[in-house]
């Protein structure tokens, strides 16, 4: 084998014959070089992940030991010579460090140490949930900053003051500001869904009377209260995973129903809960009302008790869907840490709580938040955040669950909860209406509950509860404006003026704002309530001072042609409303301007971010160019011809066909032809002999440029054939048979193969080639009905469509009758005139020897001889003769030099003798012997034999090349 | 003169083009550029059964679901929505717009298989026929068979799109009257805008096909059972929306081309946002401009032995 001389010609050819290819191939590859960059932009950094258990002292005296399970995140390009800022990274309530593992690794990534710990209670962690007391979790965080201080790839700011953000969601959260309150090496914080007042956020009040009483403890959050405290209390120390016994269950539940029992409140009852914390909700949960004791403890777990002290920049994200701790609580931690002096970034996300996961869209939004404050803060990189209020308003459907599309906004200075433009006013009515507290509280609307929020919001804007679904006869009032005329987008936290008389001088009401579509379907606006206690009550309506309700804040468009209704009910399901049954008298505030809808002006970030509308247009335009490119080197080339070979050997340009050392070896190793040569002069029709899996048809494909040589070539009238060559336009073929659409008739598939060939209709001589058909009416029969040998005929025709100047047939009278063959052949003889020349294929031998005037014979893949019919087959050496006396004949003949063998059969003698014949004639009749018959022995098989036995034995392992060289040589030249 | 001029040119014209036709010698009046045009390839086409499968489908879809909104009950208040198909059938009987938008959207995976079929077939049939092997040596050059087939299914495909949406529109005005474009949030558009819009969301539908149809087309010349190269593409695209399906998968989805299948969305949403789509403008680009060269790579080198 040489594969040098092979390859090397190869890749010659590859590059010089497909240009075209190479460079579709480049364009393509280039693109997705740019799209898989574009997609991995900034590779993720190498990480180092360190787990340690501390052992810190916290508590009042700074003497109770505690054990926090810890992992360190940082990257490992972090060292004494290049110190990274840390993050204190705390997780939420009921979750451990794990929590939050994806998170720090994502901030590791981005060039921060990032510290997580289980705190206290939570997870490997010792020691009992203190709710983020001062001397307890806040303690542990700093014994935290002090390990990062002994760190020397740490960024300092002082000696023992490492540059450090806290950071958090929820618990988390407020741990991170309560931190930055109590220890001013906090040099930033990103608080997540997190409250400013617990005891406002567990016990709200959303309602300012005339006389300040507005402060006074609100309703109790029951169903978030017991979410939070309560699985936690079943779920013991030794059963952390929650999996309540029977035992636990009875005890807890009795511990609820005898609060006197509190102080034998047992590690069983209260779980990993610390005992105040454990006999806080207990409390709370029984009455229902908030004790100056549980008010101060409250009070100590919040930031609000700090807020002073924040000078920390600081990031706050806070949930539109969160019913437990709602936006009004970042407000107020907003407006306590900017009267500080230090800079604060507020963001409302669509999430919180009551939501599931963030969508994409928002996760984004949110992390570059986070990644733009902690660069310009922690990392001192970035430039300052620009704008210090940014929110999101759903805008549309989205791609994945929930699924809520939002369009963000921003503004440079946070509004507040009342908007930074003129608030708009929009007219309620309705009379006064009686609403009755149904004993117990049942039945209870339903706005929004722990866990069921999520589903019930579904993130926000489909009408999946109706208004009548969710409201309870006889237990709301309710007041309706007139139809929007225009779109009205409420930013803030929306106001109205009420008046109540009560039968009990007290009241509690949960007042609500709901969306009505012209359909009536009433959507809650984030499924939020604003629970109202209200005391001082009088008991006639007409002495009743007016109430200033604050509905939940939010971000939503009431769209044009809905109107706002406003509900006022008795009892809600997710709080602890009196259990007294009893009546009020509801109606709007008089000269009420209605409901007060804040209004913010800010610039929508929807085009913030073009760059994959960028991409899309470079791609298109280099896809389009890379086309365009193709199609002119496609054009350049088909003009100017392929540089390989000579296209034109002009000493064969009168030559209809010449095939010259043809190979075809497959991919496997299967060698179809290895080596085929002969020529096919004007006006004469050859037959292309072999038994079947000779390589006739391989062959013929090959002249057709459907199957590309392995080597040497096939010239028509002197030029090259190889695919879609223009001199294939002066060959008509049959091939394996017909080929036609089934579902057009025979004219049809005739006259749009013509057209398909793009030649002139006058050239396809037609009416010629249908008599050649000869298929009568059944030409405008559809082809799916034809009979094999009607296809067959119609094939034909097909190929002499245009007299082209060569045919090729392969086993052109498969399928047709004896008169019908008969008539092919006369055809095809009649055919091969004027300069044109058929090429014949057949396996059988008197097919060939009718039609044919020139016979090229194959066999295993190579021709092996080649001439005249007669010379070629009739040279058959074995003669019949049918004798009067054939003992005698017999006894005569084999004394003949020239006779090799006589044989007595059936039919007469069979004489085998090269040369010529007359002279044993000439003995015979000599002798007196009486010949009735001479007749040339001529079986396929004989001739076959007689030629194979001239040939060297074929090697199928023989190197085609060899093989190659070897053939061409004796198989050329069949004279004209 | 000016006459005399024309004739020169002609004779010109001629005398210019026979050097370069004796170069290549083909038979006169063949010219490669003229070969299967799309005009005859359309023809050749059209008159198939299952081009008139598909467009009676397409035809007739829209009307079976009038009928089944007719005949159905209209109340789906009280059920969770969560997906497009949801949010649009709520709101799909009220007027012409809306329904031909619902009809797209609950009939994209029809259309997916249409667009499959046309694409899928289109090769791989004449190779079954045995049609092929004779175009090819006629000779249609191979780039030219493969642009006229390619052209030609792209048309019936969004021909079979333009129909069916066109139908549902006629036919959800004529039953539910010319009204703006409500949406699921209660907002209504304009007619005017609205279908503007409807006219792009058929776009990026369509475009989003295109992953599916560049497939299909690389299978119909790999192999030469239609069945398999429509089936095949189907079943590549059944695989891709489960794998979307998978969060696990994270970010990775995002260059499934089903992944966008639905960023169309945004062109409902106030305002409208173009960013998904436009990211899967691309990831469809891509998936397209690789398979449909692959098909062309292939078919220009491979061995036609059908």
């Amino acid at each position: 084998m040489p594969p040098k001389s092979t390859s090397s010609r190869r890749c010659g050819l590859f590059f010089r014959r497909k240009p075209v290819r190479w460079i579709a191939a480049g364009l393509v590859v280039l693109l997705l070089a740019a799209g898989a960059l574009w997609w991995l932009s900034g590779g993720p950094e190498e990480l180092i992940r360190t787990q340690a258990r501390i052992t810190v002292m916290s508590g009042p005296g700074r003497n109770e030991p505690v054990t926090l399970d810890t992992t360190l995140y940082r990257p490992s390009s972090a060292s004494a010579a290049h110190p990274v800022p840390a993050v204190l990274l705390a997780h939420g309530f009921g979750n451990s460090k794990d929590g939050v593992s994806s998170d720090a690794r994502r901030l590791a990534r981005s060039g921060y140490a990032v510290l997580t710990w289980s705190a206290r209670g939570f997870g490997a962690s010792t020691g009992q949930v203190h709710l983020n007391d001062p001397d307890y979790e806040v303690a542990d965080a700093q014994r935290l900053i002090d390990v990062l201080a002994q760190r020397n790839d740490i960024v300092h700011d002082g000696v023992g003051d490492p540059r450090v953000a806290a950071m958090g969601a929820s618990y988390g959260g407020a741990l991170a500001l309560l931190l930055a309150g109590h220890d001013p090496r906090v040099d930033s914080v990103v608080a997540e869904i997190t409250w400013n007042d617990l005891s406002r956020a567990l016990f709200p009040n959303n309602a300012a009377m005339p006389n300040g009483s507005g402060t006074a403890p609100g309703v109790f959050k029951k169903a978030w209260a017991g979410a939070l405290f309560g699985s936690n209390i079943l779920r013991s120390p030794t059963n952390p995973a929650g999996i309540v016994n029977s035992a636990n269950a009875v005890n807890s539940a009795n511990a609820a129903n005898q609060p006197s029992n509190a102080n034998q409140l047992s590690a069983a009852t209260c779980g990993r809960l610390s005992e105040p914390v454990c006999r806080m909700y207990l409390e709370s949960a029984t009455t229902g009302r908030a004790s100056a004791q549980t008010q101060q403890l409250l009070y100590r777990s919040s930031p609000a008790s700090v807020i002073d002290r924040i000078r920390a920049p600081t990031l706050l994200l806070q949930g539109a869907h969160d019913t437990l701790f709602p936006l009004d609580q970042a407000d107020a931690n907003a407006r306590g840490i900017s009267a500080n002096g230090a800079p604060v970034h507020v963001a409302w996300f669509n999430g919180g709580h009551d939501a599931g996961a963030p969508t994409d869209a928002e996760l984004t939004r949110l992390r570059d938040l986070t990644s733009e404050w902690l660069g310009h803060y922690l990392q001192r990189s970035e430039a300052q955040p620009a704008s210090s209020f940014s929110y999101s308003n759903a805008s549309g459907l989205g791609l994945s669950q929930p699924g809520v599309r939002i369009t963000s906004y921003a503004t440079a200075h946070y509004p507040g909860l009342s908007g930074n433009t003129a608030a708009r006013g929009i007219a309620l009515t309705g009379t006064a209406q009686h609403v009755a507290n149904p004993p117990n509280g049942t039945p209870a609307a339903l706005s929004s509950l722990p866990g069921l929020g999520a589903l019930l919001s579904l993130a926000g804007n489909v009408p999946s509860v109706t208004g009548a679904d969710r409201e309870i006869n006889g237990e709301h009032a309710q007041f309706d404006s007139a139809l929007l005329h225009q779109p009205v987008t409420v930013v803030g936290a929306p106001t109205v003026g009420i008046r109540v008389s009560s039968s009990t001088s007290e009241a509690v009401l949960f007042a609500k704002l709901y969306d009505v579509n012209d359909n009536g379907d009433a959507r809650l606006i984030n499924d939020a309530a604003a629970p109202l206690r209200l005391t001082g009550l009088t008991s006639s309506l007409s002495d009743a001072k007016p109430v200033t309700v604050t509905l939940p804040a939010a971000a939503y468009t009431f769209d044009k042609g809905h109107r706002l209704r406003l509900v006022l009910a008795t009892a809600d399901q997710a709080y602890s409303g009196p259990a007294e049954p009893a009546l009020y008298t509801v109606a709007l505030a008089k000269n009420s301007p209605g409901i007060t809808l804040p209004q913010v002006t800010a610039r929508a970030q929807t085009s913030q971010d073009n760059g994959w509308q960028l991409v899309l247009a470079v791609s298109i335009a280099v896809v389009l160019a890379g086309v365009v490119g193709a199609v002119c080197i496609a054009r350049w080339r088909r003009r100017h011809g392929s540089r390989g070979k000579p296209v034109l050997d002009v000493t064969l340009r009168d030559v209809p066909l010449a095939v010259r050392g043809l190979r075809k070896t497959y991919r496997g190793g299967f060698i179809a032809v290895s080596g085929v040569g002969f020529e096919v002069a004007a006006n004469q029709v050859v037959g292309l002999l072999g038994p079947n899996g000779a390589g006739k048809t391989t062959t013929l494909r090959m002249l057709l440029g459907l199957i590309k040589p392995s080597g040497g070539e096939a010239r028509i009238f002197g030029y090259r054939s190889e695919p879609g060559a223009p001199v294939l336009s002066n060959v008509g073929a049959l091939v394996e048979g017909p080929g036609f659409l089934p579902h057009l008739s025979g004219r049809e598939n005739l006259a749009l193969y013509w057209r398909a060939t793009g030649r002139p209709a006058q050239d396809a001589h037609m009416d010629d080639v249908l008599e050649v058909a000869a298929l009568g009416e059944a030409i405008d029969r559809k082809v799916r009905t034809y009979s094999h040998g009607m296809k067959q005929r119609l094939a034909i025709a097909q190929a002499m469509l245009g007299m082209p100047r060569l045919l090729l047939l392969d086993e052109p009278t498969d399928g047709l009758d004896p008169p019908q063959i008969a008539v092919m052949r006369s055809v095809l003889q009649r055919y091969a005139v004027d300069g044109r020349a058929v090429l014949v294929s057949s396996h059988l031998l008197a097919e060939v020897e009718q039609t044919c005037s020139h016979v090229v014979v194959m066999h295993q893949g190579r021709s092996i001889a080649a001439g005249g019919v007669s010379e070629v087959i009739g040279g058959s050496t074995t003669v019949l003769l049918e004798v009067d006396d054939p003992e005698r004949a017999a006894q005569l003949l084999r004394k003949l030099p020239q006779v090799e063998a006589v044989q007595h059969t059936g039919e007469g003698l069979v004489v085998t003798a090269p040369g010529d014949r007359s002279a044993m004639v000439a003995a015979l009749v000599n002798a007196g012997i009486g010949i009735e018959r001479v007749v040339p022995r001529r079986r396929l098989e004989d001739a076959f034999l007689s030629l194979i036995a001239q040939q060297p034995p074929v090697n199928p392992t023989v190197d085609p090349i060899m093989v190659d060289s070897v053939s061409a040589e004796p198989t050329s030249g069949v004279d004209a | 003169m000016s006459r005399k001029f024309g004739e020169v040119g002609e004779h010109v014209g001629v005398a210019v083009a026979s050097p370069r036709a004796s170069l290549r010698a083909p038979a006169p009046g063949y010219q490669p550029a003229r070969t299967l045009s799309i005009r005859t390839e359309l023809a050749r086409q059209l008159r198939r059964r299952r081009s008139h499968i598909a467009a009676g489908l397409a035809a007739i879809v829209p009307l079976l679901l009038i009928l089944a909104f007719w005949f159905g009950s209209s109340d789906n208040s009280g059920e969770k929505q969560a997906s497009a198909y949801d949010s649009l059938v709520t709101v799909a009987t009220a007027g012409g717009l809306n329904f031909a938008l619902f009809t797209l959207v609950a009939t994209a995976f029809l259309l997916l298989v249409l667009v499959a079929l046309l694409f899928g077939d289109t090769v791989a049939s004449e190779a079954s026929w045995g049609s092929l092997r004779y175009l090819l040596a006629a000779p249609v050059p191979r780039s030219r068979l493969l642009a006229s087939k390619w052209a030609v299914s792209l048309l019936c495909s969004i021909g079979v799109i333009v129909l069916l949406v066109g139908v549902a529109l006629a036919v959800g005005t004529a039953v539910y009257g010319w009204q703006p474009l409500q949406l699921h949030t209660g907002t209504k558009l304009p007619t005017g805008q609205a279908l503007l819009r409807l006219t792009a969301i058929t776009g990026y539908v369509g475009l989003s096909f295109l992953p599916v149809a560049g497939l299909a087309f690389l299978l119909s010349v790999s192999i030469d059972s239609p069945i398999g190269a429509v089936g095949g593409a189907v079943m590549f695209h059944i695989v891709t929306q489960i794998f979307s399906a998978i969060s696990a998968l994270g970010q990775l989805r995002q260059a499934l081309p089903s992944y966008y299948s639905e960023a169309w969305l945004g062109l409902l949403s106030t305002p409208i946002q173009t960013q998904e789509m436009a990211k899967g403008a691309w990831v469809t680009l891509m998936y397209a401009t690789v398979l449909f060269s692959a098909a062309w790579w292939r078919f220009t080198t491979k061995d036609i032995v059908s």
